[in-house]
Order: structure tokens, then sequence, then C-alpha cells
């Protein structure tokens, strides 16, 4: 049986930066509480299709895992963790600086 | 050195200009990703978790203090003010932005520096021996014939788009230092009749299946050295599998077809070859040798090392961890550790590397040398030099003496920025360098080596560590999985699976219960790795796994 889907949200790397960016409703976000939580799975699809055609901006998109905590998205792998805070060892990335808008 | 010619600048700038304007088609939406991803890797340039990372080579390991410098220099202009050496000789900027790297690369050709197959399916940066032409175990400098095999490697047409990548290590010293035995192709000079040769091991490497490299030839005679190793080379290129990535490298071809038959269709290949190779190679590496020829050592007395030596704890510590016997009288090789307890392995901050790079102008005949543990070298340091260079180290974190102790760990970046890891090695190392440190015991536990990957690609060569640890993913939590016994010398091995991995908690206490179990049972002036061998891993296990011997009791 497949399994159950659960929400997502569209990750890439920015194109110029190569810094961690998240699709909102309208662009793409640095910042991951700004992320468009996709609860049903077609929309993903569609969504993550819509995010992959925009390869003069972004590169390697795809749908990751989230949970919705106080309202916002946060993620539920370690991995999605370290992309939307930055390396442990120095406070750089995202870290350095507040939300910025792109695109 | 070996000084870039006419040529070389020529076809550097070309190439340069070339990746420009591929960089520039990228952002004006000409290439799509899929038709730029190959054209940055041939150059160095990866996208990892964070930002896209530059690899640079630094051929064999050596540089001169120039190119330190402009290394410092590029650190600051366009990336966040340091750079992290790897355990390929190669050093990495973790935050390039795309439209900058182009000026990255040509600030790099100005100093006869690239990032030319630092990536993608080529032969690789040419390590060696970080001693070489200093160390006084040496037979003879390996980095010549180094050279040789970058400037045959670099843009061969026939290597470009090979089964997996490829990589050689050589050394010039019977004690091996260049980890050839964990290489695709390992070399080391060896003499015959009173000429020098190589044995050649091929099949060597570490990964997701590691090898040890096997002998496929005891004697080479150096002039067959090229014709030979382009035998090895397309032999695997034909017959490699491209099927599974994973068992595409040349030690799954050794593996499966056995060394005989590889033996003999290099052998078969190599008569054809021979012919080809006109000797104009063999008039190229005598114009080389001629390049890296030793610098004027000069005799001087001793008594500022000596004085220093007797009168200044925190000298002698550092001299008698840091230093190793140089092949000419008066001399000594320095070793600067890049591992402050606490600190990221192989990082050097632009201040660093511009101290490290004056160092070598006012006192290392302008060479420095970057190891493949993640530390930097001063190859031809005169004694009496020593105490001004560790004063200058110590003004910027750098006299920290630790060489080949239980903090002098090689780390791979693992999460904190590389896209392929599955667990982080750089907070591992920190706490454990920080809690042995804490300890004051790493001068008693002596040389032991710790090595950490963030995946099972092993940059962090754990598969060759005295223990070697290993960052997985394990139902979405860090987990770390312990190997005991590795061995990256002459005598290498790999080390034995000490059984279920650790959470990240629990992975530092482990490790002093392996080391205590060390001192418990070692006998006078056994070292960690030979009490291994003797004891085998029974007691270790024990130590690391308590609540199992409570069941089984």
């Amino acid at each position: 049986m497949p399994k159950a889907f659960t929400p997502k949200i569209v990750t890439a790397n920015d194109l110029l930066k190569g810094d961690v960016i998240y699709q909102t409703v309208d662009g793409w976000s640095r910042d991951l509480h700004d992320a468009e939580v996709l609860t049903d799975e077609a929309h993903a699809d569609l969504r993550l299709i819509e995010g992959s055609q925009q390869s003069g901006q972004v590169v390697g998109v795809y749908l990751a895992d989230t949970v919705v905590e106080d309202g916002q998205p946060t993620t539920t792998h370690f991995r999605e963790a370290f992309r939307a805070k930055g390396p442990s060892n120095y406070v750089d990335g995202k870290q350095e600086t507040t939300k910025q808008e792109v695109a | 050195m070996y000084h870039y010619s006419e040529f070389d600048h020529d076809f550097l700038a070309a190439r340069n200009a070339q990746f420009r304007a591929q960089v520039e088609r990228r952002i004006d939406g000409s290439l799509t990703e899929d038709e730029f991803k190959p054209l940055r890797l041939m150059n160095g340039l990866y996208l990892q978790l964070h930002a896209y990372m530059l690899r640079v080579a630094i051929p064999y390991g050596t540089l001169n203090s120039a190119q330190m410098q402009v290394l410092a220099d590029i650190s600051e202009k366009w990336d966040k003010g340091y750079g992290h050496f790897t355990t390929r000789q190669n050093i990495q900027y973790n935050w390039p932005e795309l439209k900058d790297v182009p000026d990255m690369l040509d600030a790099l050709a100005k100093v006869g520096m690239h990032a030319i197959q630092t990536s993608g399916n080529t032969i690789r940066n040419v390590t060696a021996d970080h001693f070489a032409g200093a160390a006084a175990d040496e037979i003879a400098d390996p980095r010549p014939v180094a050279e040789l095999i970058r400037q045959w490697s670099t843009d061969h047409p026939e290597f470009q788009f090979m089964p997996r990548k490829f990589k050689i290590a050589i050394t010039g010293s019977p004690n091996d230092r260049a980890v050839t035995r964990a290489h695709d192709i390992g070399l080391r000079v060896v003499e015959r009749d009173g000429s020098a040769g190589f044995e050649v091991l091929v099949g060597g490497g570490l990964g997701r299946t590691p090898m040890i490299g096997k002998v496929i030839t005891d004697f080479l005679p150096q002039e067959d050295l090229l014709p030979y190793l382009e035998a090895i080379v397309s032999v695997w290129n034909q017959i490699g599998r491209r099927d599974n990535k994973y068992k595409a490298r040349i030690k799954i071809t050794v593996h499966e077809h056995g060394i005989d038959e590889i033996r003999r269709l290099v052998e078969e290949r190599f008569a054809i070859l021979k012919g080809t190779f006109s000797g104009i190679d063999q008039q190229k590496l005598a114009q080389y040798t001629a390049q890296f020829s030793a610098p004027e050592f000069v005799q001087k007395s001793e008594t500022t090392f000596k004085d220093a030596y007797h009168r200044d704890p925190v000298f002698r510590a550092w001299a008698d961890t840091n230093i190793t016997p140089h092949k000419a009288d008066g001399y000594s090789i320095v070793s600067i550790s890049l591992k402050k307890h606490g600190a990221t392995p192989g990082d050097a901050s632009a201040a660093q590397m511009r101290l490290m790079a004056d160092l070598a102008k006012r006192f290392g005949h302008d060479e420095l040398r970057i190891s493949h543990e993640q530390n930097v070298i001063l190859p031809h340091v005169h004694k009496s030099d020593l105490p001004s260079i560790h004063a200058a180290l110590r003004a910027q974190d750098l006299a920290t003496a630790n060489i080949g102790l239980i903090s002098d760990i090689i780390a791979c970046p693992g999460m904190d920025y590389c896209a392929l890891a599955t667990a982080r090695s750089i907070p591992i190392a920190q706490e454990i360098a920080t809690r042995f440190d804490a300890l004051k015991l790493e001068h008693e536990i002596g040389n032991l080596k710790i090595k950490i990957s963030g995946c099972i690609n092993a940059c962090g060569h754990h598969h060759v560590g005295h223990i070697g640890i290993l960052g997985l993913d394990r139902a979405g939590v860090e987990n770390y999985q312990i190997t005991l016994g590795g061995d990256h010398t002459e005598t290498a091995a790999v080390g034995e699976r000490a059984g279920p991995g650790f959470s990240a908690d629990e992975i530092i206490p482990a490790i002093e219960r392996i080391v205590t179990t060390y001192l418990d049972l070692r006998n006078e002036g056994e070292e960690f790795l030979a009490a291994y061998r003797r004891l085998g891993l029974a007691p270790f296990k024990a130590a690391l796994y308590p609540e199992a011997q409570a069941n089984a009791a």
C-alpha cells in the first residue's frame, strides 16, 4: 500500500548565491517559515514542477517533508534542519543575517 | 618547485576565459543546470548544502609563499575569510557566489594554480608525501614525477569521461605518509641495482568498499612510468563498470577480474603504448627534476634552539611533537597544526595563511606543504629559527603541540557543508579534541590517529584510522559507527567494525572508553595500534558495549 501523503515544502538552492531557498505562495524565500506548506499530493507535484521550471533562478528543486508547529512550517529531518539553519562550526550562512527576500 | 611555462599560462588563461563565458551563459539563461553542471564540475565548482564550493588543487601538496598569500586574499575577497584544507591536499572555499568564481580562478591563475580536475570522472590532483624533498628517510623526491603525472593527466583526451574518478598517490620514502595503498594507483619509489623505479600498487581505495591496493609490479623502471600508467588507466577505462557508480572504481575491476588478469591486460596494453612514447616524457622529467632541486642549505649555530629547548617548556612540548628529522644537517621539518583544540580540522583563516606564507618566506626557503592530515608543513627550517617560528605561530593560534596525537583528527566537512554527507563530522572532532585536552591525557596516550567521515564515501579516511568514526543516518538520527585497528601507512590495514553505532551524545564517552582500555592494557611504550594488534577487538568491544557483556554473563 502506498504511504499516506505527508505535508511538504518545495526547496532548492539559489542559482547565484547557492543559498537554501523555499518556495512561497508567490516566489522564493531564504526563510523556511515563509515556505508554502503543501498538504495535497497533486498540488505538491504541480508546485514542484512549477519550481523546477524556474531554472534561471534556482537549482536542485525537490519536495521536503515538513510539519507545522505554532502555525509555521518546520523540518522533520536533521539534514533539512541544517539546511534551514547553516553550519554548526561557525555562525555563517543564514545565521549571519536576518530575513532577506529573494526573487 | 615547478614554474609555469608560457604554454601553461596560456592554457590556463584560455580555459578560464572559456569557463567565464559558460558562467555568463548560465546566469543569462542560455544554459540549463543540466548543461552547466558538467562544465562547472570540470572546473572544481560544486553546489553544496548551503552554497557553492570551489575546490582548488594544490598539486602534490606543494606551494610557495606567493601562492599561500593569494589563497588568503581569495578567502577574504570572495569568501568568508578562511579556507579548508582537505585530505586530498586541496583547499576548499565554502561560500563563493557563482558570479565571482571566474575572478577567483583568474586570481589563482596569476600564481599558477587552478581547480581543473578537482572533480568529475577524471584523474584527480596527484597527491604525495607532505615531507617530500625534506624527509631524512627519503630515497628520492617524488615531486618531479608527480609533476610529470600532473602534466600527462591534465586534459588528457582519453581520460576525461572515465567510469569514475581516479586518484594517484606517490611517495619517495619507505615510510608511507601518502596513503599509497588506499589509492587507485599508489607509487612507491624503490631502488634496484642502484637505479630508481617504482613499486606500483593498483586497486586500493576507501569508500563503500574499502580495499588495500595490490602490487601489479614490484619494480617498474622510471622511464616506463607514463606508458605503464596509461596502460592501467586505459584497461580500466575499457573494462571498468559503468552500470553502477559504486562498482565503477578500479578497485572493483581488480577485485572482479583478479590482479593476475589485470596485470596481463596491462602488460599487453603497455607493449603497444611503450613505443608511442618517444622519450619526450623523460626529457620533461629531467627539466622538472632540475626545478625541484633542494634549496641551498646553510650551516649555522643551533644554540638558540638548544637554549629555548632547555628554558621554555611550551617550546619544548611543541618541538617534541611537531618537528620531524630533516635530511640536511641542522634542519627540521615543521608541522603546523590546524587542529587547535575545539577548532575545525583543516581550516585556516586569512591571517593564519598570511602568517604561514610569511614564515615560509623568512625562514623556510619559500616552501609550504599541505598534508593529507590537514596540517601545513614548513619543510625546510633551520633549527636556530624554530624559537622565532614558534613565537610567531603562537600569536595566531597555530602553535598547538599535537601532531600525531588524539586531537590531530582528520575530519571531512560532513553535513555542516557537504551535500553527500549523512551526518556531521566537525562537531565530533571538536568535542573529542576538547575532551582529551581537558583530561590532559593526550601526550600520555601518544600516537593515535582518529579519522572521521560523515558518509560512506570516506573522505575522512575513517577505514584507515587507528580509531575510525563513520557518521550515518539511522532512522533520521545521526549515528556514529566505530572501526578499530586501521592503518594508513606502509603496513596499511582496513579497520574492523566494533559493533553497533553510537548517538552523537554517546560517541565521545565511547571513544574515552576505548582509550581508557588501551591505557589499562598497554605494555611499556606500546602505541595504540600495536596494542590493538596484540589484544584484538575483544577488550575494546567489552568496554564499548558493557550491557552486551552483562547480558551474556
